[in-house]
Parts: structure tokens; C-alpha cells; sequence
């Protein structure tokens, strides 16, 4: 006789907390065999405004923290996920209809791309800073410094796992905290690295999840007054022109959207910073 | 300090010393220039006033929005055909003979600047101009060397920049919009502010005695409906504005959905922290230059002077004492330190938001100085006593007005520095290296000043955080603003962008 499994309760992922949505809403999630997989939280309006709270909570010891720090607690993601491989692989072949090795291949990249975001924790400002040689007596320095809370809508309806890492992974390097609404089809491997992410010692609030509807919370998102950036990654089917609209009222960064999943790279990281430029003056002597 | 005589006449009275109009060969009326000539714009003229004396400079053609289709078209054809294919060393010499021309031509251009700008000769003169020729020097060196402005191997022009500038600095905004454009292989279509079109179109001509291909620069001239129109323009591959907020924010609507990439350099409330163990003479200066320099019309101008509790009544005197010794009047005396306000229209605001400081409860102390008949002018304003809360320590006023605040720690200044919109600019005042450093690390702000204040240079980057914008313009930064990385990455780009033109 085999074993009853116990199933697991997907919720959200707030401020280093997994509640419920607020609203008490949930939605079916069903494999690629069509079967029932789980029920998953559907954010409300609601749990997008506690996120950004949340966020923005965690963005002063995220940011305040040693590039060296950062870099080590990105690099401890990879070992997490790295020793829950089996499950993601079982969660996206069943919930993608991918076969266990192309699963497989989907982590090890996703694993991966967090080992190459760790090493640029400590690189990316002096690759992007520079000291600038004016004309006259001061010390002058350009530092990339962090954005603060980046709103993301991650890739939707391919690679779940790693869609989301391509997205959230970069906006963290720099010490932005990120509230992410997760592809709405295949949201399990999002919460299940929330999981990883709440045991990597990365501070709580830093990244929040939210699964649901794009559509329905990526608006009160983009409007929002203390989001700081825009990464529309995985809005291209959304109304996203006007999400994008919503946030020129404060004048928020945004990334438009982009095709499939995003390749590593710096500009990502890049893309949520803000160059701090400050003058020096040196004393006559 | 308080029984020092606070007049300003005596041995402080200067004869004066006006620079001469002779140098300037004016037209009486301006066209637009487009393709490399000026030409009649169909959407009517205004005139061109001088601020410090209302009187007519001369009539600026309007572009109308088949004026800025022409000028758009010319940007195109010259950028196919000429301007992206041309070496990066041949750029890069039109650009540094641009550099020589505007030397050669320095104190006309800083005579024209002051006579329908209102800001005081020696700025124009010792500011303003020299900057204008060392950002195209700049620039030129990077025309040859775009692979290193860090975008990878073989980085690619954007095509077209619409650049909409606005009327504190007309010619070296001008500079800080084209230089790196040209550099960066893209050709421009410049709009100048309404107020402020004359060394525009005096640099224009200097575009024709240095021969640059027809269409390479085009400028058109108008108010808001023609910047509107550039904008707007499907046609354009980039748009670069400095401004107001407000307008900035209509224009990150405007481009949403299309595959247009924008630099916003916008407005700023910047916070001017003085610590107790500061240089106070030379903060007392940095507290002048801050705020009163082009007579406060500087988007990164100190307009909240956070002084530390112990030494708030001391700057006060101090600052009170030296403003009483600034001349304001005639721009182009030699002795001028506080010139015109820009227009009338600028003077409204500037009176209105310093009456509700008044009305807010703040103290209000303005140096005593003989405002001219004619013309538009505001005596140099502090406020002391102003709450966080009110509108003068809020709202961008632009203006030769100081709204004075208080902090007793380190960690309060921060707070309140940061306790704005905006993040342009900040200044921090002290003789403590290490204090400078852990408090730069904590402002929120695009360019920090320590113990010094409203410096520029080629070489260093300059924009916003927040509300202030975004994109940098100065240095490798600002080059980047106007390239796309060469090779795959822009392609998947465009991919996409094309997907919001189609909208």
C-alpha cells in the first residue's frame, strides 16, 4: 500500500512571510495533462501594496549591506537550490509538460545564472562607475548606487523557473529589493523558490511573490508611488503601454517588455541603478 | 556682526562697466534651421525680448508641425546618408572645430546669452560659454572611440535625437544635448526654449562656418506646441528634454509604447547641508553660489539650506550681510552678480509661491537693492524659519529665494534632505572627510556637492534620482545615452519595440 502524500499549501511570499492573499482568493492550477496541481493564492490589489511596504522596508539593509555580503547571500541561493533540484525538476515537468531532463537542464541554468549575478555584486561598480578627471581641484566619483523597490512582471508561460530568476536575480545585485508577480500559469517553481529564497539568508522583504493575474495587479503596481522601477519582462501581452503610461505620473524607470526569457547580462543589472556622482573638493595646499 | 551697516552703497558702489552689443551682428528676424539653411517656418514669429529691459531683440520664426516634419526628415536623410557613415574620426573633427569656433566666438556669444537671457555677463562670460566649448572638446575625443563607452564592440547610433532644452542655460544646454549626440554618430533636431532662442540660432551659424553636412543639426524654434510636435514625432529614435517635472512627465507618456529612448533631466529641490564644523566663509559663499547664481533659475540650485541648530543664527548674519553686498541689475555690466528674471511670466511665480512662504509663517528677508524700472527682477530672498511642510521647502520655485531649515544630527539632515520628490543634486558642507563620505553615501541625489557647489564639467555625469529624471548627461554616461550595444542584443530589442509603435 503506498503512502498518502501530503500536499502542499502554495501562498504568497510577503515580507519574509508566505499569508494568504488577503482577499481570500485562490486559483486552480492544472498540470499539462490537464489534472488539478494545486491551488495558488490570487494576489489581490491589496497584497501588491503590502508587497511594495515590504519592500521598501527592506531596502535600506539590503542596499546597506557589503557588495561582498550580497554577493555571498546570492551565491547561497544557488547552494539551496542546488540541493532542492529534485523537487523543482518534478514541479515544472508536471506543471510545464517538459520532460524531466529538459526540466533538469531548466534548474541547472536557473542555478547557474545565480552563481554569474552573485560575482557581480562586488564588479558591476567598477565596471559602471568611473572617476572623472574634471577640470579643477576635486576628487570626482561616479557609483552606480540602487534604484530602491523594482516592480517585475516575470516571463509568462515558459521556463517558470528560470524566467523569474533571470529577472529577479539581476535587480538584486545591485541592493534593490523586488516585488515580482510570477507567470501566471505556472506559478508553483515561484513559490517554491520563495522558499529557497526565505532559507538563503536573504533578508525578508527583499524579494516578495506575488502569483496571480499579471493583468489584475500589474496596474496597481506600475501606479504605484514608492515603486521605483518598472521591469515589464513579461507584460508583452498585457496592455503594458499603459502600465508604462501609469508609471511616467512619478516618473518610474521602465524596462519594456521583452520575448521569452532574458539572457544574463549587465545592462539588467545596470538597468536599476542610479549613478551617484559626487565632487570632492581638494584643499590648497 | 549684527551692527555692520546693512545698506549696500558706500565704497561698495561701483561705476559701471557695460559690455558692448557692438560685437553682436544680429538679424533683425530668424528663421529655422533646417538642412543645413534658414528658411521661413510657416507657423508664424514672435519676438525675442531682452528681460532686463523688455525691449525687442529680434522675431523668431514658429515652427509649426510641418516645419518640424521637415526638420525631422533632414535628420533622417542627413543620418542615412551622411552622418552615420562618416568615420568616427571625421565626427570627431567637425566637433572640436565646432569646440575652436565657439572660442573664437566666446564673448559674442556671451554678450548675445545675457542680452535675452537676463543672467549676469561674468556667468555667461566665465561659466557658461567656456563650458559650451569644452563639451564639444570633450566629445570630439570620443567620436573615434565609441568602443570604449562601454556598450561592448561596435556600438550603433540611435538615428534620430529630438532634444527639447530649456531657457536657464540656452547655450550650453544646447552643448550638453549635442555634443555627445554628434559624437555618438546620430543627427539632432533641437528645439530652444521660447525665452531664449538667439544663441541657437547664432550657433547655427557657426554650424555653417564649420561646413557640418546640411541636416546633420536642425533647429527649430517655438513654444510648447513645437516641442510637442517634436516629441511626438514617430520619425525620432531618441528624445533627450531638460525642464520641469510636469513636462517631463507628459513626455514619458508620450513615448510609452514606442521603441524612442529617453534621457529626462528634470526639476530639483536640492538640499544644501551646513555642518557646524564647516568653513563657514567659504560655506557662506557655496550658500550664495548655490542658490543665487543665474539668479537661482538652476535645476540643481541649493534652494534648501539645511544648517545645523548651533550655527543657524551665525549663517544667517553672515549670508545676510554678504547679499547685501551683491549687485543686481544691468546683465551686461561687468559688475553684476544678480542679473534679470527671465520673463514675466517666471516673476509671477517667483512672487507668488514667496508670498505663501510669507503666509505659511516663514520669516522673509530680502537684500535691500534698487529694483530697475524696466524689466523683470526679484531681489535676492531668504526665508528662515521654514517648517518642513510648507510650500517654499516643497515646491521648485526657481528663483533667487532660500528657504532656511534646521537639523541637530547627522541622521536628521539626512531625513530631510531626502524627504523630497526630487533627487538632483545635494551639497554638504564640513571638515570632516569621513562625515562628507558617510552622508554622500546616504542622499538620495544625482550629483552631491562637498564644500563646493553648482561645479560642471564634461567629464563628469549630471541627472537625477526620483522625480529629477532620469539618464545621465556628462561624461561616458552621458555618451551611452545616446548608443545602442552593436550586434545581437539591440536586435532582439528592436524586435519588441516594434511590437508598441504598432499599438
Amino acid at each position: 500500500m503506498t503512502r498518502l502524500t501530503i500536499p502542499k499549501t502554495y501562498k504568497l511570499y510577503i515580507g519574509g512571510k508566505f499569508p494568504r492573499s488577503e482577499s481570500g482568493r485562490s486559483y486552480e492550477v492544472l498540470g499539462a495533462d490537464g489534472g488539478f496541481l494545486a491551488n495558488a493564492s490570487l494576489a489581490s490589489r491589496k497584497d501588491a501594496r503590502d508587497a511594495v511596504v515590504a519592500a521598501r522596508a527592506a531596502v535600506p539593509g539590503w542596499s546597506g549591506a557589503t557588495a561582498y555580503n550580497r554577493g555571498q547571500v546570492l551565491y547561497r541561493v544557488a547552494e539551496v537550490l542546488e540541493g532542492r533540484r529534485a523537487q523543482f525538476v518534478q514541479e515544472i515537468s508536471s506543471s510545464e509538460g517538459v520532460t524531466a531532463a529538459e526540466a533538469g537542464r531548466q534548474v541547472d541554468e536557473a542555478i547557474d545564472t545565480w552563481v554569474w549575478y552573485a560575482g557581480w555584486a562586488d564588479k558591476f561598480a567598477q565596471v559602471a562607475g568611473a572617476g572623472n578627471p574634471v577640470a579643477g581641484p576635486y576628487f570626482n566619483l561616479s557609483v552606480p548606487e540602487p534604484t530602491g523597490v523594482v516592480a517585475i512582471v516575470a516571463p509568462q508561460g515558459e521556463a517558470s523557473l528560470l524566467g523569474l530568476v533571470r529577472v529577479v536575480a539581476p535587480a538584486l545585485v545591485a541592493g534593490n529589493a523586488v516585488v515580482v508577480v510570477a507567470d501566471e500559469a505556472h506559478p508553483l517553481s515561484a513559490i517554491s523558490l520563495s522558499e529557497v529564497l526565505a532559507t538563503s539568508d536573504l533578508p525578508g522583504g527583499v524579494v516578495n511573490v506575488l502569483t496571480g493575474s499579471p493583468a489584475e495587479v500589474a496596474p496597481w503596481l506600475a501606479s504605484h508611488s514608492d515603486v521605483d522601477a518598472l521591469d515589464l519582462a513579461g507584460a508583452g501581452a498585457l496592455e503594458w503601454v499603459d502600465l508604462e503610461i501609469a508609471a511616467a505620473e512619478t516618473l518610474t524607470r521602465v524596462m519594456r517588455p521583452e520575448p521569452g526569457v532574458p539572457e544574463r547580462s549587465l545592462d539588467r543589472i545596470l538597468a536599476f541603478t542610479e549613478t551617484k556622482t559626487v565632487w570632492h573638493t581638494k584643499s590648497l595646499i | 556682526m549684527k551692527d555692520i551697516e546693512i545698506t549696500g552703497r558706500g565704497f561698495l558702489d561701483y561705476a559701471p562697466a557695460p559690455e558692448s552689443t557692438a560685437i553682436l551682428h544680429l538679424q533683425d528676424s530668424y528663421g529655422l534651421f533646417i538642412d543645413g539653411e534658414f528658411v521661413d517656418g510657416s507657423g508664424g514669429s514672435f519676438a525675442t525680448v531682452s528681460p532686463a529691459t523688455e525691449k525687442r531683440i529680434a522675431e523668431i520664426a514658429i515652427a509649426s508641425e510641418a516645419d518640424v516634419d521637415l526638420a525631422v526628415a533632414a535628420a533622417r536623410r542627413a543620418h542615412t546618408r551622411t552622418w552615420s557613415k562618416m568615420s568616427g574620426s571625421d565626427r570627431g573633427k567637425y566637433l572640436f572645430r565646432i569646440a575652436r569656433l565657439v572660442q573664437e566666438r566666446a564673448r559674442e556669444l556671451a554678450v548675445a546669452e545675457s542680452l535675452d537671457n537676463g543672467k549676469p555677463i561674468k556667468e555667461s562670460r566665465d561659466t557658461d560659454v567656456p563650458l559650451v566649448a569644452a563639451w564639444f572638446f570633450y566629445y570630439a575625443g570620443w567620436a573615434d572611440k565609441l568602443d570604449y563607452a562601454g556598450l561592448g564592440a561596435n556600438p550603433r547610433s540611435l538615428g534620430v535625437a529630438a532634444q527639447v532644452i530649456p531657457w536657464n542655460f540656452p547655450l550650453l544646454m544646447l552643448a550638453w544635448k549635442i555634443a555627445p549626440a554628434l559624437a555618438a554618430g546620430n543627427t539632432v533636431v533641437l528645439k530652444p526654449a521660447e525665452t531664449t532662442p538667439l544663441t541657437a540660432l547664432l550657433f547655427a551659424e557657426i554650424l555653417q562656418q564649420a561646413d557640418l553636412p546640411a541636416g546633420v543639426v536642425n533647429i527649430v524654434t517655438g513654444a510648447g506646441e513645437t516641442g510637442a510636435a517634436l516629441v511626438r514625432h514617430p520619425d525620432v529614435d531618441k528624445v533627450a528634454f531638460t525642464g520641469s517635472t510636469s513636462v517631463g512627465r507628459e513626455i514619458a507618456k508620450a513615448v510609452a509604447g514606442t521603441h524612442k529612448k529617453v534621457t529626462l533631466e528634470l526639476g530639483g529641490k536640492a538640499a544644501n547641508i551646513v555642518f557646524d564644523d564647516a568653513p563657514i566663509d567659504q560655506a557662506v559663499e557655496g550658500i550664495v553660489n548655490g542658490i543665487f547664481f543665474n539668479q537661482g533659475h538652476v535645476c540643481c540650485a541649493g534652494s534648501r539650506l539645511l544648517v545645523q541648530e548651533s550655527i543657524h543664527d551665525e549663517v544667517v548674519d553672515r549670508l545676510k550681510q554678504r547679499l547685501t553686498t551683491l549687485r543686481l541689475g544691468d546683465p551686461l555690466d561687468k559688475n553684476t552678480d544678480i542679473g534679470a528674471i527671465n520673463s514675466k511670466e517666471q516673476l509671477d511665480r517667483i512672487r507668488s509661491l514667496s508670498d505663501l512662504g510669507e503666509q505659511e509663517g516663514a520669516e522673509r528677508w530680502s537684500a535691500p537693492c534698487e529694483i530697475p524700472e524696466n524689466g523683470f527682477w526679484f531681489a535676492p530672498t531668504i526665508f528662515t524659519g521654514v517648517s518642513t511642510s510648507s510650500t517654499i521647502a516643497r515646491e521648485e520655485i526657481f528663483g533667487p529665494v532660500l528657504s532656511v531649515l534646521t537639523f541637530r544630527t547627522p541622521a536628521e539632515a539626512i531625513a530631510k534632505a531626502n524627504n523630497t520628490p526630487y533627487g538632483l543634486s545635494a551639497g554638504i558642507w564640513s571638515d570632516k572627510g569621513s562625515k562628507i563620505l558617510a552622508v554622500a553615501d546616504r542622499l538620495r541625489a544625482g550629483v552631491i556637492w562637498a564644500n563646493t557647489f553648482n561645479r560642471f564639467d564634461p567629464a563628469s555625469p549630471f541627472g537625477g534620482y526620483k522625480e529629477s529624471g532620469y539618464g545621465r548627461e556628462g561624461g561616458r554616461h552621458g555618451l551611452g545615452a545616446y548608443l545602442a550595444a552593436g550586434g545581437s542584443s539591440s536586435e532582439r530589442s528592436e524586435r519588441v519595440e516594434t511590437k508598441g509603435d504598432n499599438k
